[in-house]
């Protein structure tokens, strides 16, 4: 099977959604002419003309307000934002609205809008671009958070987000964009949204993670297993609505829990799952939960020392020997 | 450049065939009648916290007629009078006010979304909605409104923007009744008129004397009908009053003088509109009393109506946040359900 990275996978997607479906609008800031400053949009326009594939004026708020309305009138929006970090000025109209309209109409007004945005760090890009704050949507009633961690997965999750009938966020690791690679099915299909995937299975202890981290989760798994200590590793890949189940049985089974988020770690969607596992799983718990997140700081712009923020496998491997001596 | 605001009752002017005069009239008597009878409810305890628009009926009547039924109304907290001219059941409004779940469906046929709270977020999605219309081959117009206070916010601004850019069929009506609550008119922002920001975006503004029930409606068509032909969106700004306060926990001696509240009160868009039909012999006494006899019975079917609405049910809370419920809510309907 041919392989694809992250953007060629995400691009793929668009393009089968705006085939698939005529209400489907691909739109933000550069999208259109230029392809979306990581080109996941490239050539999308020219196939499908401007009025399916276009630029916006620079004002997120704007783009978040017209993709509701557009929801509003029987459209299926798309919409882009640069970087999640950029996520703030709209902010207004996604606590206020995007999520609430279901219920504050009591059903008539559905909004099946999808915002891709690009999220994380780990590439040395400027102040504000590497932000995560997929904790401040979970956060916010009414949307689902998606957050796929290979190509493949994100090719069938953001299908299914497309076809689903409430709002979703759909944030991509710009780490993963180039720097992964995996085998991708041609043509169309979808992944269930709300679905948690245990990726490797092991008795000492489970690691639990999504997006970006997945593969420093692997990672550590992988050199864990050299030294004989087998772990299971479990992507959230939904955040809302969380698949209690699967993490639950996943803790259960080693009784033992490691949350890795990139986020900072206070308030960080990992101290949901801690918390989870709190009222979920405390008889079967061993040793106390641990987070392995960012620090309680800005995510750093001074590219030298980024890589002490991120998590690492190192850091992941540090709380692991913490929860075994407990 | 001075700009200048379209009004006609006062020249004594009457542009209007008899008709669409009125159906202007009773609309707006209609709509004032609501009001009184809702602050009358919410001083018995029998309507949640209310935002009255005495006052303020030409602006928000001239624009509904103007109107199709098949065109959208995207209102703000203030423009219960916009939503009854444009056919929202008033049992509908009654639960709307009183906060009950029923009130918060609008019934498919109306081609109106729920008031908005925060300020001027209705103005981008207003724009989106708009564009759906041209997508689908739809002839719609939306129809928005904000006050003068919320021109101020971010949102407004982008919003018009959008709109010019795209070349939206979107009629901005801003109600600039003088006071965003307290704050007045000249503490907000520095332009006579907020029309004029209409140029800095590249698209039509008009004043209009906005207790002109005339001059509001022969604008606003104007406006819709140049938006239904494409020719883009139209910034209507109505220079109004608003007789009561800013809501039923308001205050307004606080901030305003009495002596205000009278020159308005004498500029009361019911009176002036009355006072003209009158003089051209379309009104009176008798057919006064016809009406306000028609409206006490109409309104008497719709609160009962209103009262039969059954007790929301704790669990209704976690309804609707999805289109299927999730594992959350599912378990969170259930202690909900208990709890009944
Ligand atoms: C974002 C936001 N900030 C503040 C408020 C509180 N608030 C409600 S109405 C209002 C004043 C609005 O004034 P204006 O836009 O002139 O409209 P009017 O009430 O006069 O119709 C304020 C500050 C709010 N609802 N939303």
């Amino acid at each position: 099977m041919r392989t694809l990275n992250l953007v060629q996978a995400v691009r793929e997607a668009l393009d089968l959604a705006l085939a698939k479906d005529e209400r489907v609008l691909v739109f933000g800031e550069d999208v259109g002419r230029l392809g979306g400053v990581f080109r996941v949009t490239e050539g999308l326009q020219e196939k499908y003309g401007e009025g399916r594939v276009f630029d916006t004026p620079l004002a997120e708020s704007g783009i978040l307000g017209l993709a509701i309305g557009l929801a509003m009138g029987g459209m299926r929006p798309v919409a882009e934002i640069q970087f999640a970090g950029f996520l703030y000025p709209a902010l207004d109209q996604i606590l206020s609205h995007l999520g609430r309209w279901r219920h504050r109409s009591r059903g008539r007004v559905g909004l099946p809008v999808v915002v891709r945005a690009p999220y994380g760090g780990g590439v040395h890009t400027p102040e504000q671009h590497a932000d995560s704050p997929e904790a401040i949507l979970a956060h916010t009633p009414g949307v689902k958070v998606v957050i796929p961690s290979s190509p493949e997965r994100a090719k069938g999750l953001l299908l299914a987000a497309i076809e689903d009938e409430d709002p979703v966020f759909f944030l991509e690791a710009i780490k993963l964009y180039r720097g992964s690679r995996a085998e991708v099915p041609e043509g169309y299909y979808t992944l269930p949204l709300g679905k948690a995937r245990v990726l490797r299975e092991g008795g000492a202890a489970t690691l639990v993670g999504y997006g970006g981290m997945v593969e420093v989760m692997l990672e550590a798994a992988e050199v864990a297993a050299r030294e004989g200590v087998e772990v299971t590793v479990v992507d959230l890949e939904t955040l809302v609505p969380l698949d209690e189940d699967t993490l639950l049985e996943a803790v259960r089974e080693t009784g033992r829990a490691i949350v890795v988020y990139e986020a900072m770690r206070t308030g960080g969607f990992g101290a949901e799952i801690a918390a989870r596992i709190a009222e979920g799983a405390l008889d079967y718990l061993q040793a106390p939960v641990l987070r392995v997140a960012g620090w309680d700081a800005p995510y750093p712009p001074f590219s030298a020392v980024e890589h002490h923020y991120r998590p690492n496998a190192k850091r992941v491997l540090a709380a692991l020997r913490q929860v075994l001596t407990h | 450049m001075k700009l200048k605001v379209v009004s006609y009752l006062d020249k004594g002017e009457f542009p209007l065939g008899e008709e669409e005069a009125l159906a202007l009239y009773r609309a707006m008597r209609r709509a004032r009648f609501f009001d009184e009878k809702a602050l009358t409810l919410q001083r018995q305890g029998r309507l949640g916290v209310y935002a009255p628009f005495m006052g303020q009926e030409a602006a928000q009547v001239g624009l509904a007629l103007a109107l199709k039924r098949t065109d959208w109304v995207v209102p703000s907290y203030r423009e219960s009078a916009l939503l009854l001219a444009h056919g929202l059941p008033i049992h509908t409004l009654l639960l709307y006010w009183r906060a009950h779940p029923a009130g918060w469906r609008f019934p498919e046929g109306v081609r109106a979304v729920n008031p908005y709270i925060p300020i001027a977020t209705q103005i981008p999605q207003a724009v989106g909605l708009a564009l759906a219309g041209r997508y689908r081959g739809e002839d719609w117009v939306v129809a928005t409104s904000i006050g003068d206070g919320g021109t101020s916010e971010g949102d407004f601004h982008e919003g018009l923007n959008f709109a010019a850019v795209f070349n939206a069929p979107v009629v901005f009506l801003v109600q600039n009744n003088g006071y965003a609550i307290s704050v007045p008119r000249a503490k907000q922002m520095r332009v006579d008129y907020i029309a004029r920001r209409a140029e800095g975006y590249g698209i039509p503004g008009v004043v209009v004397d906005g207790n002109d029930a005339i001059a509001v409606y022969l604008e606003a068509k104007k406006a819709v009908a140049r938006a239904r032909k494409g020719e883009g969106p139209t910034l209507l700004e109505a220079l109004t009053y608003r007789l009561a306060p800013h809501t039923t926990s308001d205050d307004p001696s606080r901030y305003r003088t009495r002596e205000e509240e009278e020159t308005w009160r004498r500029k009361d868009p019911l009176l002036r509109l009355r006072g003209a039909l009158e003089e051209r012999g379309l009104w009176d006494g008798e057919r006064e009393k016809a009406l306000l006899d028609e409206l006490e019975e109409e309104f008497a079917r719709e609160l009962a109506l209103a009262d039969a609405a059954p007790e929301p049910r704790p669990e209704e809370i976690v309804e609707h946040v999805y289109k299927e419920m999730g594992p959350d809510q599912r378990r969170a309907w259930e202690v909900l359900r208990a709890d009944a």
